[in-house]
């Protein structure tokens, strides 16, 4: 057991963690299950597949005071269902030059592979990210430098819409 | 909160019940703090805390209160989804209720296992608690759609565990494809000698059960044959078989072996595959005499007439029935199962990985398997142990755990190995009166009547000695071991090194996974663990079943079991199979997507990131459609729309939003 999950005192990064339901999410149970402890600053959100992950809802954790986002996929060729992960990869990575226009550091935005059979890896990327961002400490935005959520922004951001996959 | 009052039939109640899961739960999570916290999020009608949710007693608490008009939506905080999302639902639509109206907050594998400090955990738990109360607000009702189960079973791999699987079925009035790689079915069985601990004859138990899979009636079977594409979904799977080439027409070859007697090369010359390498069979062969089917097949590699053209085939001629077929192609087949059974066993460990063992440098050093053939009577020296040089060995080391509880190699113990090492003691003993040593770490006999069968051992004169195996090679420091195998090992017993002198060497190889199971598993949409085994749902109340439904696991590619475990599981894994195609349909997850055409720009994007073509763009109205029944919710398209028209039922936009705000905004 690593200090990061003993640790209660000083800054507690808050964490959202999007888990597709058939490897991270069971991962992390596995973790549960063989009693794996590590830091409880991770709050998880499941979604069937990281290809339902909208850049919206990780604007959307950043918005409501998320100090990170970790999103985790199936590995490349294991996705439920075929190609999930490759889309979120392809978002994730157009979502990162975004974050860095708007000042969020780079170990506050994350994404990991990790199957079913990872629990270990579910205890060791939560450990890692939860160490990396109280490093960094609480991550101040100013409320301007985050894009608008609403749909209505079709066209007028460019790299939103690439984001959400429609440009490729 | 933001809760549009006309979505939600009116305002929300939320019923939020906090299980204690024994003190699984209740040890680490502050229940009282959580329920208090629970009762003040927004529509919060009713708080409840429970030793055990899951229980009768729990279940009825929902319900009670649906009926009594306190709640119309349900959050159960206790374990995760993926153990009792389906119970959960369950008792909301018995209350009447809509079963979706109700979301979990797992607060035991993702907090109460998993953190050390209490108040971090009881935190943490309010979160998920509070997500969950922000997500079931925005929960509407939903109708699951009931498809029929489709009542054929595939079987992949004729091992034992294959073998017991498609029989159970098939004697149940299944129709079953098993579909074997090898030219015959019977897997490592086939090749054993004897079995332990009974020492019952491996053949006189298993070819009846193989003869009898060839003539069931119900079971189609397909050797030389290999999966190669997988469709579909529990109930439905679509699955398309290559048939490999085997230059003899099944339908008409009699067994008779004629043709191999005419093959132009006189005597075998190409390394037997059944015997491990250890003796020749010619380009067309039958690996062994009760192989099933009893056809005999052209391996292309080796036969004069693949590799020259120029072979006269006295083969075709020598057939009377004419079942000699040169122009035969691979063909593929294509069925529709409505559950798939997977038995594709285990490989041996590769001895020569651990080289300071001399396996392959040395000729009287040999595998186990290698053994069973040589053992066996049918084997290629009919029974006879002998060594390279013709005599019989005067002393033979048996050496444990050889690619088993090993950190270099494989870190499990692979369970088989003391019980089969001490029948080769046996077996070895009886045809060769030779002294017999065997080098263990621990001695692994649990199982009925195994160690019983390891007392019998000790009373036969066979030597244990206890440490694992430094090194084996014929560097010999005295004149007593010029001549023989020396095997370095520290007696852990009498705490020294040994120098133990044998004329043989038999390595206990342990199981590992087929090299190929990550491409199966890839086929058929399951996990692998670490080692590379067929992951099964859950390790001790799912063990046969996988996270996909409708795929089921039996024997060894599960993990190393020997044949009791393997017959009994396979048993399990064709209850499972019944089990579905008796309740005749399944219902789906309505977690399709759907459009809303008011704001859906016909702009395409949807169509193109669609993995099953479940979206088509109707032109007259310039719209996308969802085919609801080809959609399988991953929700892809969801995210690429770039207008926001496409949704998905259970996970849509506002819900996921909202489940964020929820764990983010109350704690
Ligand atoms: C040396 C040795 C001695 C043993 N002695 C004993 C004993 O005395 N008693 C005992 O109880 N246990 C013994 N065992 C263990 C025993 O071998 C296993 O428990 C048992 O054979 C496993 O059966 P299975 O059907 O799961 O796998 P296997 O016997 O490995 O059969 C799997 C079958 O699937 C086929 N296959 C694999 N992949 C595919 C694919 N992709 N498509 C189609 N077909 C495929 C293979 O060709 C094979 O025919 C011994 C093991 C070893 C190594
Ligand atoms: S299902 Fe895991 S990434 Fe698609």
């Amino acid at each position: 057991m690593s200090d990061t999950a003993h640790k209660t005192d000083g800054f507690q990064p808050r964490i959202v963690a999007f888990f597709c339901n058939w490897c991270t999410y069971t991962a992390a149970d596995l973790a549960g299950t063989a009693r794996m402890t590590y830091a409880p600053n991770v709050r998880v959100v499941r979604v069937m597949c990281s290809g339902r992950l909208d850049p919206q809802f990780i604007m959307e954790a950043f918005r409501n005071g998320a100090d990170g986002v970790l999103i985790g996929g199936c590995h490349p060729g294991d996705c439920h269902y075929q190609a999930g992960n490759y889309k979120a990869l392809r978002r994730y990575i157009l979502l990162k030059r975004v974050m860095k226009e708007m000042g969020i550091e780079e170990g506050r935005f994350r994404l990991e592979w990790i199957a079913a059979s990872e629990g270990d890896k579910v205890q060791r990327v939560i450990n890692e990210m939860t160490e990396t961002i109280r490093k960094l400490g609480p991550l101040h935005l100013e409320p301007v430098n985050i894009p608008a959520t609403a749909h209505v922004q079709v066209g007028t951001d460019k790299a939103a819409v690439a984001a959400r996959g429609g440009v490729s | 909160m933001s809760v549009p009052e006309n979505r939600t039939n009116g305002t929300p109640k939320i019923g939020v019940y906090i299980c204690h899961c024994g003190i699984n739960i209740a040890n680490k999570v502050n229940i009282k703090e959580t329920v208090d916290f629970a009762a003040k999020l927004p529509y919060v009608t009713v708080a409840k805390e429970y030793k055990f949710m899951c229980s009768d007693p729990g279940q009825e608490l929902i319900q009670q209160d649906i009926r009594a008009g306190l709640i119309d939506r349900v959050v159960v905080a206790s374990c995760s989804p993926l153990m009792h999302e389906a119970t959960f639902r369950n008792a909301t639509g018995e209350g009447g209720a809509n079963p979706f109206m109700f979301q979990m907050a797992n607060i035991r594998e993702h907090v109460s296992w998993v953190t050390f400090d209490k108040d971090a955990a009881t935190v943490k738990a309010k979160a998920l608690i509070a997500a969950a109360v922000h997500r079931v607000s925005l929960h509407r009702p939903l109708e699951q759609t009931r498809v029929p189960v489709h009542p054929d079973v595939l079987v992949v791999g004729g091992g034992i565990a294959g073998i017991h699987a498609s029989l159970t079925l098939a004697n149940a009035g299944k129709k079953v494809y098993l579909v074997e790689r090898e030219p015959t079915i019977g897997g490592h069985m086939a090749k054993f000698d004897k079995t332990f601990p009974t020492l019952d004859c491996s053949a006189c138990i298993l070819t009846p059960k193989m003869s009898a899979v060839r003539a069931h009636p119900n079971i189609t079977l397909w050797t030389y044959s290999e999966v190669v594409g997988v469709e579909g979904f529990v109930g439905n799977f679509k699955v398309k078989v290559r048939r490999k080439p085997r230059y003899v027409d099944e339908d008409l070859c009699v067994g008779c072996l004629e043709c191999i007697e005419a093959c132009i090369f006189k005597k075998g010359k190409f390394p037997d595959e059944f015997n491990q390498g250890l003796s020749q069979r010619k380009p067309i062969y039958i690996p062994f005499p009760q192989a099933t089917p009893l056809v005999a097949v052209i391996d292309p590699e080796t036969c004069a007439h693949f590799k020259t053209g120029k072979c006269k085939k006295p083969c075709a001629d020598a057939c009377q029935p004419g079942a000699v077929k040169f122009d035969q192609t691979e063909e593929i087949k294509e069925v529709a199962v409505g559950s798939v059974i997977l038995a594709t066993g285990f490989k041996a460990f590769d001895a020569a990985r651990v080289g300071r063992y001399g396996y392959g440098k040395y000729p009287n050093i040999y595998t186990s398997l290698e053994i069973e053939r040589l053992v066996n009577a049918a084997g290629p020296t009919g029974g006879e142990l002998k060594m390279a040089d013709g005599r019989k060995p005067k002393s033979v080391g048996i050496v444990h755990c050889v690619g088993s509880r090993d950190n270099n190699t494989n870190a499990y113990c692979s369970r088989v190995c003391c019980m089969y090492s001490l029948k080769l003691a046996h077996l070895i003993k009886e045809r060769t009166e030779a002294e017999v040593y065997n080098f263990y770490i621990d001695m692994r006999t649990p199982g009925k009547g195994y160690e019983e069968f390891y007392e019998r051992l000790l009373k036969e004169n066979v030597h244990f000695i206890r440490g694992r195996v430094a090194e084996i090679n014929d560097w010999a420091m005295i004149d007593e071991e010029k001549g023989h195998l020396i095997i370095r090992v520290e007696d852990t017993l009498i705490g020294r090194v040994r120098r133990v002198p044998v004329d043989m060497v038999v390595l206990s190889v342990g199981l590992e996974a087929q090299p190929d199971a990550d491409a199966v598993r890839r086929l058929f949409n399951i996990s692998c663990s670490h080692e590379g085994w067929f992951l099964e749902r859950h390790p001790k109340l799912a063990p046969v079943s996988t996270f996909t439904e409708g795929i089921f696991l039996a024997g060894a590619c599960q993990g190393p079991k020997d044949i009791p475990d393997c017959v009994a599981q396979a048993g399990a894994a064709a209850a499972e199979a019944l089990a579905l195609i008796d309740k005749g349909s399944v219902e789906l997850e309505p977690n399709t997507a759907f459009v809303n055409e008011e704001v859906c720009a016909g702009c395409h994007t949807c169509l193109n990131v669609c993995p099953y073509g479940a979206i088509s763009y109707i032109k007259e109205i310039n719209k996308a459609r969802v085919n609801g029944a080809l959609c399988k919710g991953c929700g892809t398209c969801v995210a690429a729309c770039p207008s926001g028209a496409l949704q998905q039922n259970l996970f849509t936009d506002e819900q996921i939003m909202n489940e964020i705000k929820g764990v983010m905004n109350h704690v």
